[in-house]
């Protein structure tokens, strides 16, 4: 978007934040008091990608949630933070982030305007005061350009910000896997894929409820206490019936968002099945109730369902530009793989 | 054409009448300024310099001392704070004070609410008081700290000596925000100016309903039952000290 110096009255455009057909309002509109324009969408962006908002100029946001691996940290279990340190959980995919009441592993997280806080000040994240951040923003020009546009004035303060980082993070929406075009009569399964998806609904459609592929609610899913003693939920609800509780992550791009679990321990969806199919203790007192009953699967099965969590992969959403870095969209080079479409 | 003839009569009548009541409204207003003044062992207190003890016998500095207060009434008159609904309280700043307006009369109360309601625990990037640059805000547990005060004492088991009390909660079972009410006879006069000083005395954040021994909780940092055992004695650290009207 061209905004002309000369033109001091310019208003943000609005951007309509669409919900794909036949999907679930989100339960509260994030967007009611941030409206969605395209200048805060792309100050969001720029926010996203500078690793400038760490205490060391080297971790951005980017640097754990990255678009090719649907913004989850590719081949990472735990993920680096500035001085060489090591986060305690994995990084959650950010997909379809609007639809999520609670956000973080252990539902932490109230509000994604808020979410940011979290990993920027956190030592072994992002390592930065709020109050330094807003700093290194106040001294940029292309930030106080940005600001401008996207709020009316140059005033740079927390809440705009955040606000503009909600509305990259909450525009970031995938709905245009292969699933989705079978679902529009776009496409269609291939045998192997049709059977994976009845296997999928008689055993994980009632927590990875479609098509959000997530009920986005806090469960225990029959792990064990980690080294890190990560009781999840309990630690934030204090009741001890929340024990090892995780939030639901969304299976769609699961392909591309591996290692799986909080702390990131399995490597392979066919061991994430044997999970559920062989290695949950079904005794254990706090195991959510949906799994005390074991799953049965063969290895068929098994190999079609990993089939089937292929199709939620959405090629369109992990090569959208409009999520790219900037300085990605803008180079010129035709052979940047960024750019191959 | 009669019909509209009384409906604009009678919007001129009621127009009138509204600017009548707005006209005697405005001349019966009075002006509250309520103070906030911070005393530990009977003195103002001194940051980081001065050592204060407990009813136990625990001798502790303070280094910081910040509390949301809003939702302000006298009897059952709303004040209203302006733009914003909360007041950031600084014991270490030399002057909290609160102006607002409000009709003249003897009142008999002076209520306020200690932290943050729910709602604004779970509204999203907020500014003002609010703003999170306040470091009143849990960044990996949502949610407002109400009341922070540290400092340290020989007698804390946490490291360097410190307290550091962080105490806050908003979700049900958990809720630390408190209504303080302060009976006394208030004069509120038209166009005059009563201060009211109200006094915070940390004696009594150590020992009121709770007894909170700096040697067994030096630290509380999180929502929980810790927090609500502290807030207990919320109630007892407030009084008003005294009030003056200026003509």
């Amino acid at each position: 978007m061209y905004i002309s110096a000369k033109d001091e009255h310019h208003q943000p455009s609005p951007l309509k934040f669409d919900i794909p057909k036949g999907w679930p309002k989100p339960s509260k509109n994030i967007f009611a008091k941030n409206k969605l324009t395209e200048e805060g969408f792309q100050l969001g962006r720029k926010l996203f990608y500078d690793g400038n908002l760490s205490a060391d100029g080297e971790v951005s946001c980017a640097s754990c949630h990255q678009q090719f691996a649907a913004f989850a940290n590719y081949d990472h279990d735990l993920s680096h933070g500035v001085n060489n340190a090591l986060s305690i959980r994995n990084a959650p995919a950010l997909i379809n982030v609007a639809w999520m009441d609670l956000l973080h592993w252990d539902g932490a997280i109230n509000h994604l305007e808020v979410q940011p806080l979290a990993p920027l000040t956190n030592p072994i994240e992002m390592g930065e005061s709020l109050e330094n951040v807003l700093k290194k923003l106040k001294k940029d020009t292309a930030y106080i350009r940005m600001f401008t546009a996207a709020f009316g004035d140059a005033e740079i303060n927390s809440q705009r910000m955040l606000k503009a980082m909600a509305q990259f993070v909450g525009s970031l929406v995938s709905s245009n896997s292969k699933y989705d075009k079978v679902m529009r009569g776009e496409a269609q399964f291939t045998d192997y894929e049709q059977r994976g998806y009845e296997t999928f609904k008689r055993n994980c459609n009632g927590c990875h409820k479609e098509p959000l592929f997530t009920d986005n609610r806090m469960r225990n899913n029959g792990q064990h206490l980690n080294k890190k003693l990560d009781i999840g939920f309990q630690a934030i609800s204090l009741r001890s019936e929340d024990s090892l509780k995780f939030k639901v992550p969304t299976l769609r791009n699961v392909q591309l968002t591996f290692p799986y679990m909080h702390d990131g321990h399995i490597y392979s969806l066919f061991q994430v099945i044997d999970h559920y199919s062989k290695n949950i203790d079904t005794t254990q007192t706090r195991l959510d109730p949906i799994l005390k009953k074991k799953i049965n699967i063969s290895n068929k099965e098994r190999i079609e369902l990993v089939y089937f969590l292929y199709t939620l992969t959405d090629s369109s959403f992990v090569r959208n530009n409009r999520f790219a870095a900037d300085h990605i969209t803008t180079i010129k080079n035709p052979h940047h793989p960024q750019l191959v479409n | 054409m009669l019909k509209k003839t009384i409906v604009f009569t009678g919007i001129f009548w009621w127009l009138l009448m509204m600017a009548v009541i707005i006209v005697n409204a405005q001349t019966k207003l009075g002006t509250v300024v309520i103070h906030f003044s911070h005393t530990a062992n009977q003195q103002p207190i001194q940051f980081n310099d001065s050592v204060y003890a407990n009813d136990f016998g625990e001798r502790y500095t303070i280094s910081k001392l910040k509390y949301y207060v809003g939702a302000f009434k006298l009897d059952e008159k709303n004040l209203s704070l302006g733009f914003d609904k909360y007041v950031l309280v600084d014991a270490n700043q030399t002057e909290n004070k609160i102006i607002a307006q409000l009709p003249e009369g003897n009142y008999h109360s002076i209520q306020f609410k200690l932290g943050v309601d729910s709602t604004d625990n779970c509204s999203g990037a907020q500014t003002g008081a609010l703003d999170p640059l306040n470091s009143m805000f849990w960044t990996w547990n949502s949610g407002y700290i109400f009341l922070k005060l540290e400092g340290n004492s020989s007698a804390s088991t946490a490291p360097d000596g410190r307290i550091e009390h962080h105490i806050g909660g908003y979700k049900d079972s958990m809720n630390v925000a408190s209504t303080i009410r302060l009976a006394d006879n208030i004069a509120i006069e038209a166009g005059k100016a009563t201060d009211i000083y109200i006094s915070f005395n940390l004696d009594r954040y150590w020992n009121a309903a709770s007894k909170i021994k700096i040697n067994e909780t030096p630290v509380c940092m999180s929502p929980g039952f810790l927090a609500k055992t502290i807030a207990a004695n919320f109630n007892a650290i407030f009084s008003i000290g005294s009030k003056t009207i200026t003509y």
